[in-house]
């Protein structure tokens, strides 16, 4: 039997009923909002879910080795460590945590900030290159605070050695964190953080020497920890790159410039193949391959004698007499003069109305009568005074520009300087005023406005050596390029035929520099070879280096470009020796490299190979032999 | 049909926790939480068989008790994650707050039992105010914001239930709104931190933002049909908070969908309403304040849980009933269920 309380004691039922709507709305209300995350939302819940367990870890290619002529390693690699920051929980990076992050790895947190500013775009699971070289006590230091610090992460990378430091530096060149420029160009291939070639080889080619770094797609949990890896790229290595330098031509190069400012350039005049480039002073790449801070960095750029610059391809130089070549060539493939064209030098030459002073008057005398081939030997300035005179500027600015000067060679290094070749249209242009005749002179012994590179003087004495035929410099041989799917630089050769008769007079006139009684190139001497060369003195600073020149110890660029042997030549030197003074100082660095060259020829592949070439030497140059000369060639034999 | 209901949501709370914490260093809570269950249920079939009038007559004892027991808590309790919540009885570790819970409820209806006025009095607000606020004072000192805040609907249903002027209701209003900045005083770092992120969430999606956006990343990435059992990847690779706990909601609608969703939705719904239902078919008035006491709380953590999910009210650590892994909380639940059933049963008993 039922007992039911007291009726006014039961609270009424629509409360009980009320509680029930309660329930039914608001559950109504819980399953609308599920329904909204689980139906209306999905998709994008889905992606979040998809990122949140994702992580890219980059996988380093190695970069490329650089490799001598002979597959001698210049530049390698070493394992080493980067730290990468994660940014998956980007907003917990609060600025204290930023400034303790900075503080333990010894960055300036304001770099932090503007490398996450840098790659806001990119996706939360890609981290990015906080520090690209970790020291030990940065390894360290992320080791010891992965609690602390869990959006860092160590990566093995592969770091850039450069094997003999500041051996062929400028012309290797350095890597270095990749630019924002570069990056906005390169699509997707950069990212912050990456390595790139900055200068000289590892910058032009940077396509070739870096590989394609691979990406790990890892599952994580939230703590970081990986669980498994679902994707892997892997990395393709850089392509090692052999050079055309040769390591002990480099070497003697270098060693003959010694702690003197300046630059070599050795050139096989037979295909354009680069033996050796120096320029000194030089720096360390490997500083670069490490972070370099700003100091070094403006300490590299203030510096008076201006480490950073390719001298043999970046100094703007006037030739000084090396260009009477380009004048000789000029007067007789125009037939202005022929060979045995004489003036008198008394020392000095009234021209327009002007002294012009023969550099021998310093000593109060002049040459004598001298016809082209002593011009070209005791460097006689009022010959080619007189000569430029006779043929005009345009003439000798059409021979200059087709014996390759005034244009870039189109040498496989970034930033080479074109020169000058100065022209009345030129002057017009820069100077708004008309050419003067005496310009004409000037520009006729290499002064003046008339600027060039050591490479081009190279490229120039080569090809009027072979009679006109001009092989573009180049440091990577064209079939290897092309084995690496790169096309290799257009423009293989340069013709611009000169006659027997002109390539005949001009090249007895350069082994008489080297080899004759009052040759100006004499250091270059080497006997038993016939070493053809023309020395140059340039009194001029060419605006790119002035500032290079101490006004103290202000002293001539002294220039030697020379060949060998003279009637074949396998070789040309150019030595530049800066503040030199004397012109004299060049030449026996040209000799050092050629007597280097032959020397390794002999003892390697084809021994006296150039023993025998130089006995076909007499019949090109037969009628300006002296006796004394030819004996000091044929001495040995 | 309580106990079935009851049952199914036990099954599929353990299936949820073998399923989320299988591959991580919690992989045995599983076998516990059935351990837990099965107590819950002897609890159960042991309160439901009890008269609840024993519960009743010794009410006050017990209200101390539970005082006395919390603040033994504050002065020695077994401190796990910074909060002083637990006791250690035979190795194992038990919530105070959550029997505390079940003396309110039987505290609160006693005394209305004896009211046989049509409406609370003020003198009966101030009362129940004191007797209920300083147990829940002492819950949020352990700290444990959430728990304290169940005791809130206990009272409110009472009072709802009891008679309420519509005078009193708005003085409580103002009370309790002046009464907001003295409480932000007392809140702790974490507790303001987490009231904010509610009122702007989007301002620390990291922080403690963090445990909504990936609680909502779990649940929207569930889908219709959901990612499967043992596929849930924000759960098992640890972006969801605690899935095995508080946050086992998301976990299940992760893997089961919007399907599973609502189905235990559902389940509580049918729980709830039969709850109710009891309530209408009490012998006495102790017995509707007791089963509607429970029904009050039940609600209020199911909503709070599951809402808190999706960003609907704020984070509190607030278990849901019956699924979370949780001995306290599911011996709570069982036994307060237990207590129903007895008040179904008694409703035919003379007295």
């Amino acid at each position: 039997m039922v007992v039911r309380f007291p009726e006014d004691q039961r609270p009424p039922a629509w409360k009980i009923a009320f509680f029930q709507y309660v329930i039914v709305s608001t559950f109504v209300a819980l399953l609308i909002g599920y329904w909204r995350l689980q139906i209306a939302e999905h998709r994008y819940y889905q992606q979040q879910a998809e990122r949140n367990r994702i992580r890219d870890l980059p996988v380093i290619a190695p970069r490329g080795r650089i490799l001598d002529r002979e597959g001698r390693v210049l530049v390698d690699n070493f394992p080493a460590f980067s730290v990468l920051l994660l940014r998956e929980d980007l907003p917990k990076l609060t600025p204290d945590r930023i400034r303790g992050i900075a503080q333990g790895l010894e960055i300036d947190p304001g770099d932090i900030q503007q490398l996450l500013d840098k790659t806001a775009q990119l996706p939360k699971f890609q981290p990015v290159m906080l520090k690209p070289d970790a020291t030990p006590a940065d390894i360290a230091y992320v080791e010891s605070h992965r609690v602390e610090y869990p959006e860092l992460e160590l990566l093995q990378v592969e770091q850039r050695f450069y094997l003999k430091h500041e051996f062929a530096a400028s012309l290797l060149g350095y890597v270095g964190e990749v630019s924002e420029d570069m990056i906005a160009k390169s699509g997707d291939r950069y990212r912050p953080g990456d390595v790139a070639g900055k200068s000289g080889i590892e910058r032009e080619y940077n396509d070739v020497l870096s590989g394609r770094d691979g990406m790990r797609r890892v599952v994580v949990n939230s703590r970081g920890q990986e669980m498994g890896s679902m994707t892997t790229i892997n990395a393709l290595p850089g392509n090692d790159l052999r050079l055309t330098i040769d390591f002990n031509l480099q070497m003697a190069a270098e060693t003959a410039l010694g702690d003197r400012s300046g630059a070599v350039v050795a050139i096989d005049p037979n295909t354009g193949e680069v033996l050796a480039l120096a320029s000194h002073p030089s720096f360390d790449p490997n500083d670069f391959a490490h972070h370099i801070n700003r100091k070094e960095w403006s300490q590299l750029n203030t510096d008076p004698e201006r480490p950073l610059l390719d001298k043999a391809i970046q100094a703007h130089l006037a030739p000084g007499s090396v260009f009477k070549i380009v004048t000789a060539t000029a007067g007789l493939e125009t037939g202005t003069i022929t060979p045995s064209f004489t003036i008198i030098c008394p020392g000095y030459v009234t021209l327009y109305g002007h002294t012009f002073h023969d550099w021998i008057w310093k000593k109060h005398r002049g040459h004598g009568s001298v016809d082209l081939h002593r011009a070209i030997v005791e460097s006689c300035d009022t010959y080619f005074y007189t000569l430029g005179k006779m043929l005009g500027i345009d003439k000798l600015a059409y021979f200059a520009n087709h014996l390759g000067l005034g244009s870039r060679t189109g040498i496989d290094l970034p930033a080479e300087d074109p020169g000058l070749v100065p022209t009345p249209a030129w002057v017009q242009k820069v100077f708004k005023h008309k050419w003067y005749a005496g310009e004409t002179i000037s520009v006729a012994i290499g002064q003046g406005a008339v600027a060039v590179t050591p490479v081009q003087l190279a490229y120039m004495i080569g090809g009027v050596a072979q009679g006109g035929v001009f092989h573009r410099p180049h440091l990577v041989f064209r079939d290897e390029l092309e084995a690496l799917g790169q096309d290799p630089p257009g423009g293989r050769l340069v013709k611009f035929p000169l006659s027997p008769e002109t390539v005949a007079a001009v090249t007895s006139g350069m082994w008489g520099v080297v080899n004759e009684g009052g040759g100006t190139g004499a250091g270059a001497r080497i006997a038993g070879l016939a070493v053809a060369g023309k020395t140059g003195t340039a009194q001029v600073v060419s605006v790119a280096l002035k500032n290079s020149a101490h006004n103290a110890d202000y002293k001539n660029n002294a220039w030697f470009v020379g060949y060998a042997p003279a009637s074949n030549p396998q070789i040309v030197v150019t030595a530049l020796v800066m503040h030199g003074g004397e012109s004299s100082v060049a030449s026996p660095v040209a000799g050092a490299v050629i007597k280097a060259f032959f020397a390794e020829k002999q003892s390697g592949q084809t021994p006296a190979s150039h023993w025998q070439t130089q006995a076909s030497l007499a019949p090109v140059v037969g009628g300006h032999l002296e006796p004394q000369s030819a004996k000091s060639v044929e001495g040995p034999r | 049909m309580i106990l079935t209901v009851a049952l199914i949501l036990a099954v599929v709370g353990v299936l949820e926790i073998y399923s989320t914490t299988v591959h991580s260093p919690l992989a045995g809570e599983y076998k516990r939480q059935i351990a837990w269950v099965v107590v819950g249920l002897a609890t159960l079939l042991v309160v439901s068989q009890l008269d609840y009038h024993i519960l009743l007559d010794h009410s006050t004892g017990l209200y101390i008790l539970g005082l006395l027991g919390l603040l033994a808590l504050l002065v020695g309790g077994h401190a796990i994650g910074g909060a002083r919540r637990w006791v250690r009885i035979a190795g194992f570790t038990f919530q105070v707050s959550e029997i505390v819970k079940l003396i309110i409820i039987v505290w609160v209806a006693s005394y209305f039992a004896d009211k046989r006025t049509k409406a609370v009095s003020w003198r009966d607000l101030a009362v129940l105010g004191t007797m209920v606020g300083l147990p829940a004072a002492l819950v949020a000192l352990e700290p444990d914001l959430g728990t304290a805040l169940t005791f809130l609907p206990i009272v409110a249903a009472g009072v709802f239930l009891a008679g309420v002027r519509f005078r009193q209701i708005a003085a409580l209003a103002l009370l309790g709104a002046l009464m907001v900045p003295v409480g932000w005083h007392f809140l702790r770092p974490y507790q303001r931190q987490r009231l904010m992120t509610f009122v702007h969430p989007a301002k620390n999606v990291q922080g403690s933002g963090y445990q909504v956006a990936q609680s909502k990343i779990a649940i929207g990435s569930g889908g219709f049909w959901g990612k499967g059992i043992g596929k849930g990847t924000q759960s098992r690779l640890g972006f969801i908070p605690v899935s095995h706990a508080d946050f086992i909601f998301a976990a299940f609608a992760e893997e089961q969908g919007f399907v599973g969703t609502f189905l235990v939705v559902l389940l509580y719904f049918v729980l709830l309403v039969r709850l109710l239902d009891g309530a209408q078919l009490a012998g006495d008035r102790a017995g509707i304040f007791l089963v509607v006491g429970l029904t009050a709380v039940l609600f209020f953590q199911v909503c709070v849980n599951i809402g808190m999910m999706i960003g609907l009210l704020p984070i509190t650590g607030i278990p849901l009933p019956l699924m979370s892994q949780g001995g306290s909380s599911v011996l709570f639940t069982f036994a307060g269920l237990g207590l129903v059933m007895s008040v179904r049963m008694k409703r035919l008993v003379n007295l």
